[in-house]
């Protein structure tokens, strides 16, 4: 399967998942934010960090970056975009998805492993996990989700929220919510479900020497549903 | 205008100073000039008062790459693998703009290390602060830690340990002192030093503006009522453009077309270009209207002191200007060719066709004064002689209670989760370990490091403190299994034209040194912080020393954490009941004079050597040394941890309770051990003459003193970790 990982002046979780995507057998390219084209890619992945400086807004100079338009054109054919971190603010700056990140709640940094509880039915990204809780990691500041009712309901109506902050028991509670996020929220697709963005990292998660495991646990899963 | 002895004074200058100045030139300097010597003789870039005794520093050892005098120090960890790194002070600026002077403290490190042709790899940071009771203490440390991981986390760079002091001699002069390491290849490393004449001086990096004009000057003066007034002399970081100019910089060093690279650190354009010169022993001519600048009519004069962030000053080969420029541009950053190196050796400006200064190097370098400045030895304090009487009201449960929860033994969690500590995806020891460790990319090697400091240690005995410093370095390095290699030390003092304030300079330098020396732990880089005082008060001495050591498997990665339960606890080196300068006199038995504990340097060496060993033969589950706080933190820190308890067996040989919990002894660990291992663990110890005790057991939660359950494991950890949440909401 081949991957390309964009890189904007700013990222700096490119490494970490190109090293990720290798390890569990995609074959990654890394792209630079001011091409025009795309390489063939089965996924595209848009990494963490703090594109253009997250000047403005986070993920708002990215969202209009030269190779954005690329990355849109192959999310509205149905290629499948993963965005995490930085990545998942950019795609709600473009409108592919839903809703926008706001800062942490308690307005601190918060860098940790948490659980998610995860929605593995029809969708390429978890479809076949067969846990429903993952112990991920996250860093961010602003990773606080909101959306409108509108947009709560049809995300809710329709299936797309991908991932919810819960414990290890798969509860999702107040105090397992580690940023304010509206309902939980730590991910969402968008309608088609191809396209999936969410602030956890699994690629921080791929070595038992590390913070944990989980995360290989969703890229076999995700070469194995490309296949 | 034209420069007098009072405008001299007014830049930090002492008459005599300017007297030299005048002499060496024979004229008077114009106010460029003079602006550069007042940067050039300061104490930040001059160490005038501490050269003559940084010079007794051991700074040699077989792995030692480059010791003090560039940008960083470096150390071979073998397979053409190599670390740089350094500590550095941003004392003044903190104080005054919390989250700026933390900030641009973290970004300068950086800088120092990826000039030398590093990538970072891991920052660490140690920080003191006024009392917890102190009205700005709060919103010191929320701005500190803030800076500190907004500039880390942007650049990407995992902040993987540190150290958090609390202590009323910092009320008015907080400490922030900032570390990077970086990993590069031994053959690839870039230096300071120019080379050939006619050579291009390449401007890259951020434009000019008139942030931090005379940065170093006030990072060389005592503070006074009106520090708030020195606002405008703190510089602006924006790590966005440091990190462009980190990746611009690799891609250009990945050629040969560099000659001699340097930052534009304190005193900017001024220092950098100088020392480059000056280790070439070149001239160098600027034009200084090519000098990129953010704000309308700079005069030479700020534009020679700005001391604006992310800027780099390079001699690049002759014709590689177009190339060089190409990578600069695809990441959206300066790059102007603002002058050449000559071999007139002086350093020669120009601004808009008229020459504006012409000042022989060798004058602002190596005449810049030294001082051997009169200094005071501090006489051993006398040994408090505590009797039953004084533990008498005293209640175990309630002392543990107060100590894990002083805001000097507490967790620091609510600090270090506000770092990114897990990116770069090698972080296999985080923060709250005895030390960081990080993978080397793509091998099967890693580094540990820590930052430590004992202030109280320090002023009641600087000899002795010193050499306690490095010792902890030393074990907080084994602790984690690594082979301890090399340290920086930033050294924060008073004021060293006080004979008190000198001499504790002078003597912890010894100590350092006698420690350096007998562990084969040499100082490779560092950093002198003077004048932290503010009206007359002066700062505990606190040399900084940051350690660096190497694991060859990481999976042999060692922790505190009791891993199971009914395992054996062993004390390792003697416990002799020493509280005198221990945390529990200072905060239960509000004793805060007595000596600090005693250095024995063969011990030192011989017990840490003797625990890497144990830990190579796979016989130790967990480690950790015993610090602060003494042989009970200690272990209830590794219950805490791994979520275990421990039940204490009944301690011998001391008299009293308290003495042998709470001493703070050095040059002991706390190791767990399976029960049919303690044979061979024995004979170990036993074959290098290491004395140990059997302190007790690991159980599933309960902690049992005396044969009573105290406490569960849950019951200590929220002690231990809500103290610090508490005082910050």
């Amino acid at each position: 399967m081949n991957s390309s990982v964009i890189i904007f002046p700013g990222s700096n979780c490119d490494r970490d998942m190109d090293v990720a995507l290798k390890k569990f057998g995609f074959k990654n390219k890394m792209v630079w934010h001011d091409d025009n084209k795309l390489p063939k890619s089965d996924l595209i992945v848009l990494p963490g960090g703090f594109s253009y400086g997250d000047y403005l807004r986070c993920g708002s100079i990215a969202g209009k970056s030269k190779i954005i338009q690329s990355v849109i054109d192959f999310a509205n054919s149905g290629g499948l975009v993963l965005g995490i971190c930085n990545g998942f603010q950019i795609l709600t700056e473009t409108g592919l998805l839903k809703g926008v990140l706001q800062q942490n709640k308690n307005i601190e940094f918060i860098c940790k492993n948490i659980f998610v509880k995860i929605n593995n039915n029809k969708n390429k990204f978890f479809e076949n996990i067969n846990k429903d809780v993952l112990e991920l990691h996250i860093a961010h500041n602003e990773g606080n989700y909101f959306c409108t009712e509108d947009e709560l309901k049809s995300l809710e109506d329709n299936n797309q929220i991908a991932a919810y902050y819960c414990n290890s028991d798969g509860e999702i509670d107040e105090k397992s919510n580690p940023n304010g996020a509206i309902k939980n929220i730590a991910g969402i697709f968008n309608e088609k479900k191809n396209i999936l963005g969410m602030m956890p990292h699994p690629e921080r998660m791929i070595d038992q020497s590390l913070s944990g495991e989980d995360g290989s646990i969703f890229f076999e899963n995700l070469l194995k549903n490309l296949k | 205008m034209e420069v007098n002895e009072k405008i001299a004074v007014d830049h930090g200058l002492k008459p005599d100073e300017y007297k030299k100045i005048c002499d060496l030139l024979k004229r008077v300097p114009n106010l460029t000039e003079l602006g550069i010597f007042s940067a050039m003789w300061n104490e930040h870039c001059s160490y005038k008062s501490s050269r003559l005794h940084l010079k007794k520093l051991n700074t040699k050892g077989k792995k030692v790459i480059q010791g003090p005098g560039e940008n960083a120090g470096v150390i071979d960890i073998g397979d053409d693998d190599a670390i740089v790194f350094k500590i550095e002070s941003h004392n003044h600026p903190s104080f005054i703009e919390p989250y700026q002077g933390a900030a641009t403290g973290v970004g300068g490190i950086m800088r120092d290390v990826f000039t030398m042709g590093a990538r970072p790899i891991a920052n660490l940071n140690s920080i003191h602060f006024g009392s917890t009771q102190h009205k700005k203490t709060k919103n010191l440390l929320r701005g500190v830690v803030k800076g500190i991981g907004g500039y880390g986390n942007c650049i990407g760079v995992p902040t993987i340990a540190g150290q958090t002091c609390f202590d009323q001699s910092y009320n008015g002069n907080i400490l922030v002192n900032a570390m990077t390491l970086g990993l590069v290849n031994k053959n690839k490393i870039f230096y300071s030093k120019a080379a050939g004449i006619n050579k291009p001086v390449i401007y890259v990096g951020s434009k000019t503006g008139r942030d931090g004009i005379h940065g170093a000057s006030m990072a060389s003066a005592i503070f006074d009522d009106k520090i708030e007034e020195k606002k405008p002399t703190v510089q602006v970081g924006d790590p966005f453009t440091e990190k462009l100019l980190l990746e611009a910089c690799l891609e250009l060093m990945s050629d040969k077309s560099i000659i001699a690279i340097q930052d534009m650190g304190a005193a900017g354009l001024t220092s950098s270009s100088i020392e480059m010169a000056s280790k070439g022993n070149l001239g160098i001519e600027l034009h200084l209207d090519k000098v990129p600048c953010r704000e309308e009519k700079m005069s030479p004069y700020e534009i020679m002191l700005s001391e604006s962030q992310e800027r780099m000053l390079i001699v690049l080969e002759n014709g590689k200007e177009d190339s060089a420029k190409k990578i600069f541009d695809k990441w959206n950053l300066d790059f102007a060719v603002i002058g050449k190196t000559t071999n007139t050796k002086n350093i020669e400006l120009y601004f808009e066709k008229e020459k504006v200064a012409n000042v022989p190097i060798k004058f602002l370098a190596d005449e810049a004064p030294m001082y051997d400045r009169p200094w005071k030895k501090t006489k051993l304090p006398q040994k408090i002689k505590f009797t039953n009487n004084d533990f008498k009201k005293l209640k175990l449960n309630e002392v543990i209670k107060k100590m894990l929860s002083s805001s000097n033994i507490c967790s620091k969690q609510w600090i270090w989760e506000q770092y990114d500590h897990t990116v770069m995806g090698d972080t296999i020891q985080k923060p709250g370990g005895d030390a960081g460790v990080v993978r080397i990319h793509g091998t099967r090697k890693a580094v540990a490091s820590s930052v430590d400091s004992s202030a109280a240690y320090c002023y009641a005995h600087p000899l002795t403190g010193g050499k306690q410093v490095v010792c902890e370095s030393w074990r907080n390095l084994v602790s984690v299994g690594a082979e301890p290699v090399a340290i920086t030390n930033c050294l924060n003092f008073g004021n060293p034209e006080k004979k008190e304030n000198m001499g504790e300079f002078v003597e912890c330098i010894d100590g350092i040194n006698e420690a350096s020396k007998y562990l084969n732990f040499p100082v490779v880089s560092g950093n002198v912080s003077f004048y932290n005082e503010t009206k007359d008060k002066g700062i505990k001495p606190t040399p900084t020393i940051g350690g660096v050591g190497l694991i060859k498997d990481y999976k042999d990665l060692m922790t505190m954490r009791f891993k199971s339960k009914e395992n054996l606890v062993l004390v390792i080196g003697k416990t002799e009941g020493n509280l005198d300068q221990s945390i529990f006199a200072n905060i239960i038995l509000d004793e805060k004079k007595g000596p600090p504990p005693e250095i024995n340097l063969f011990n030192e060496k011989n017990n840490g050597e003797t625990i890497l060993k144990i830990i190579q033969e796979k016989l130790a589950l967990s480690v950790h040394d015993v610090s602060l706080g003494g042989i009970m933190i200690g272990a209830l820190k590794m219950c805490i941890a791994g979520s275990k308890g421990i039940k204490f067996y009944k301690f011998k040989n001391l008299t009293n309770i308290y003495q042998y919990f709470f001493s703070e002894d050095q040059g002991r660990y706390i190791i767990e051990v399976e029960k049919n291992n303690l044979k061979k663990v024995e004979s170990i110890l036993k074959k290098n003459s290491v004395h140990f005790d059997l302190l007790g057991e690991t159980t599933d939660k309960e902690i049992i003193i005396n044969d009573e359950p105290t406490f569960t494991v849950d019951k200590v950890t929220e002690f231990y970790k809500g103290w610090l949440y508490k005082y910050m909401s």
